[in-house]
């Protein structure tokens, strides 16, 4: 092999790798991405504190809406006990979820959620959550599930958030597909 | 290289003789032409699959703008041969079609497999490209992948748009046409990835001696960066598409909620590949357009060096402002800013480029032959386009203007009239040099003139439609935008017309055309290409050339 072939040869593998290494980045990026929401709160996505202790109120006041959907290949009731409710920043609140499950054979269901205004996840703690496990219900049976929160008072620091006065939760119940879950 | 006797003064003596013994023993017709690894034989192969696809993707574009004549639903049911909102699907197969093809099929094989392949090799000095075999496999990949493409009509057809975003692709059209369409651009993908490798490799390893990386030709430049863009978006892109596929067949769930995914993260690899795509679109444009510019001002071009590196600092800025085609998926104020002053930070290299290629036809000797006329449109065309390109790069603004006509007129001026400019004029340009033949240059300036009257009869207006809210993608519309809509149309076929007069010119011209000697632009053109004969020796640069 000439000298010239085997400079082409270099250039053209490294060349190579390099695009088989975007194609790894482009992979990465599912789980760089979803690290990156969780950390920045990033398109409305909530914290999660498990077990955490509230800050403690702070003294401002906002109303945090609940907001209920079920996927349509889903058949199962869903709504919040309370459409809103008014909540100390920095104290821990709970509210009530009710889901009944409409359809004639038992079915396993999971909720995602986030909330608006998107700089608000940042600041939107969950303690706990029936979304962080999965539901599964009877035909007939109907459950009542909680969600312990607060308002991160840093909130009130942030310039870019500290005029929000309502905080809209919302959760989609999807099923679980067995086939699904390894994505 | 076996005629190692030939020195230096044999070959400048006289290039056409030098290598007629043997170095233009061209092979049999289905050789030379299925089997091909000629930079020059490729270069023609991927100019007519250009315009074949050019061809089709253009009458694609006629049929929609016969539909958008008129307020109300004229044709498509008849196309489409269904009624309802059935039909209307066949209306978003059109505007993909189009979409995908002028993108993929047409302007890229045009500029970087079509003039890239031609004229890169000789105007850096070298004998071929790096890997010429591999070059074949590049043009052949994209056949089947147009044919892919094509094939996806008699499926149902994909009706996703050109971004095909999720969760339309993913769970909204079921059926086979969309995974054929994801299948053909992993093969166009594929042959453009090959092909940035080649003119990389080319382009580091091949130049003659003397050729430094600063004294090359800005239309080499123009095509290393548009090589290394391809190497490092179109992966990504790849890998999209991909998730895309598993999500549609095998049930991952990266871009489905109901999984924990996200059909958001898809616009983000999309545009992250889609926007550094634009300027792989513009850039050996740019390049073309240049040498254009210096030959027919008789002047070498002005900021040389700066030519060369705003293009790279384009190339480089491109990578970092995705998000602005994303201004209303909710990103939060500090994103929108931030995507907002990087794309404008691009307006500065960009501006650069206009105000060299002005301060080089300033104090110059200019004629107006065709593809100066071409160059020149397109520096009007491109600023037009690049002006509506600053409005829409306003995250506020954009929440008015997105999705509407004033993108497509934005978009349609940046493209189909830069690039498509750009590519007329490289065509004309260069013709004589390729063929041997000169084109007809009256029929070269009707073609001019016809079609930049045309497309700007049809796309102007669409900035007024779009500032009074018309939606794009969309087959009807309200009566209050006839009239513009209906002057597009007429502009449609006033291009149309343009477009006859330049095929009458190419094939009268290739057979007829007045033959012509090695360099027939004069001393304004100082690229390698101009020493060697028209056409150029089945192999050229037997003996390299040597530059001072």
């Amino acid at each position: 092999m000439s000298a010239l072939a085997q400079k082409n040869r270099r250039v053209g593998l490294i060349a190579l790798l390099v695009a088989l290494a975007m194609v790894g980045l482009g992979y990465a990026s599912v789980p760089i991405y979803r690290m990156f929401c969780q950390a920045t709160g990033f398109g409305g996505t909530t914290q999660k504190a498990l077990g955490a202790e509230a800050p403690g109120a702070v003294g401002k006041i906002i109303n945090v809406r609940f907001d209920a959907n079920v996927a349509p290949a889903l058949p199962w009731e869903f709504t919040p006990e309370q459409r809103v409710e008014r909540v100390a920043v920095g104290a821990r609140e709970m509210a009530f979820f009710n889901a009944k499950n409409v359809g004639d054979h038992t079915i396993t269901g999971t909720a995602t959620f986030n909330v608006t205004p998107e700089q608000s996840g940042k600041y939107f703690t969950k303690i706990q959550c029936f979304c962080f496990t999965n539901q599964t219900l009877k035909p007939g049976e109907s459950i009542r599930m909680p969600v312990v929160f607060y308002v991160d008072p840093k909130l009130i620091d942030d310039p870019d958030a500290n005029d929000i006065s309502e905080i809209t939760l919302s959760y989609t119940f999807f099923p679980v597909d067995s086939a699904k879950s390894g994505g | 290289m076996t005629d190692t006797t030939a020195s230096a003064s044999h070959f400048q003596a006289d290039h056409a003789h030098d290598h007629q013994h043997e170095a233009d023993h061209k092979p049999a017709f289905f050789a030379r032409w299925f089997m091909s690894t000629n930079h020059k034989d490729i270069g023609t192969l991927y100019l007519i699959f250009a315009i074949i696809a050019g061809i089709i993707g253009g009458a694609i574009s006629g049929l929609m703008r016969a539909e958008l004549a008129e307020p109300g639903i004229q044709y498509l049911e008849a196309w489409s041969g269904q009624t309802g909102d059935a039909s209307l699907h066949f209306w978003n197969v059109l505007i993909t079609a189009h979409g995908l093809i002028m993108v993929f099929f047409m302007v890229m094989p045009a500029m970087i497999g079509g003039f890239g392949n031609w004229f890169v090799p000789i105007m850096i000095g070298a004998p071929d490209m790096a890997f010429p075999r591999m070059n074949n496999i590049s043009f052949w990949l994209i056949v089947p992948a147009f044919a892919l493409l094509l094939g996806s009509a008699f499926a149902g057809g994909a009706g996703t748009g050109w971004t095909v975003y999720a969760p339309l692709s993913t769970y909204g059209e079921p059926g086979p046409s969309v995974d054929m369409a994801i299948l053909a651009l992993h093969l166009a993908g594929a042959s453009s990835i090959l092909g940035a490798i080649n003119f990389i490799t080319t382009i580091f390893n091949m130049r003659a001696p003397g050729m430094t990386l600063h004294k090359m030709p800005l239309f080499a430049w123009s095509v290393l960066i548009t090589a290394f863009l391809l190497l490092l978006a179109l992966p990504v892109l790849a890998a999209a598409i991909t998730m895309l596929l598993t999500d549609r067949n095998f049930g991952t769930t990266f871009f489905d909620p109901s999984g924990g995914g996200d059909p958001i993260l898809y616009q983000h690899l999309f545009w992250f590949f889609g926007h550094p795509e634009v300027y792989i679109m513009i850039l050996p444009g740019f390049g073309i357009v240049s040498h254009i510019i210096s030959t027919f001002s008789k002047k070498p071009i002005f900021g040389y060096l700066g030519m060369a590196y705003a293009m790279v600092a384009i190339g480089v800025v491109g990578f970092i402002v995705w998000a602005h085609h994303m201004f209303t998926t909710g990103l939060d104020v500090n994103t929108k800013m931030y995507f907002t002053a990087a794309t404008m930070v691009i307006a500065v290299p960009t501006g650069i480029k206009i105000f060299s290629w002005i301060a080089t036809m300033w104090g110059g000797s200019l004629s107006f032959k065709t593809p100066m006329m071409w160059a020149i449109g397109f520096i009007f065309m491109f600023t037009v386009g690049g002006v509506t390109g600053v409005v829409l790069a306003n995250g506020g603004v954009d929440n008015y203007m997105h999705d509407t006509y004033y993108v497509v007129a934005h978009f349609h001026y940046v493209l189909s009239l830069g690039a498509v400019f750009s590519l007329f004029a490289g065509f004309y340009y260069w013709f004589a040099k390729m063929w041997g033949r000169q084109y007809n240059e009256v029929l070269g300036q009707i073609h001019f003139w016809a079609f930049f009257v045309g497309v700007n009869v049809l796309f102007f207006p669409m900035h007024f439609l779009g500032l009074d809210g018309m939606p794009r993608r969309i087959p009807d519309y309200p009566d209050a935008f006839r009239e513009y809509n209906h002057l597009a149309t007429i502009g449609y076929m006033i291009m149309a017309a343009s477009m006859v007069v330049f095929f009458v010119n190419v094939f009268w011209s290739l057979f007829a055309g007045k033959k012509v000697g090695n360099s027939p632009w004069g001393d304004g053109a100082t690229t390698l290409e101009w020493t060697l004969s028209s056409p150029p020796p089945f192999h050229q640069f037997e003996t390299l050339p040597r530059i001072d």
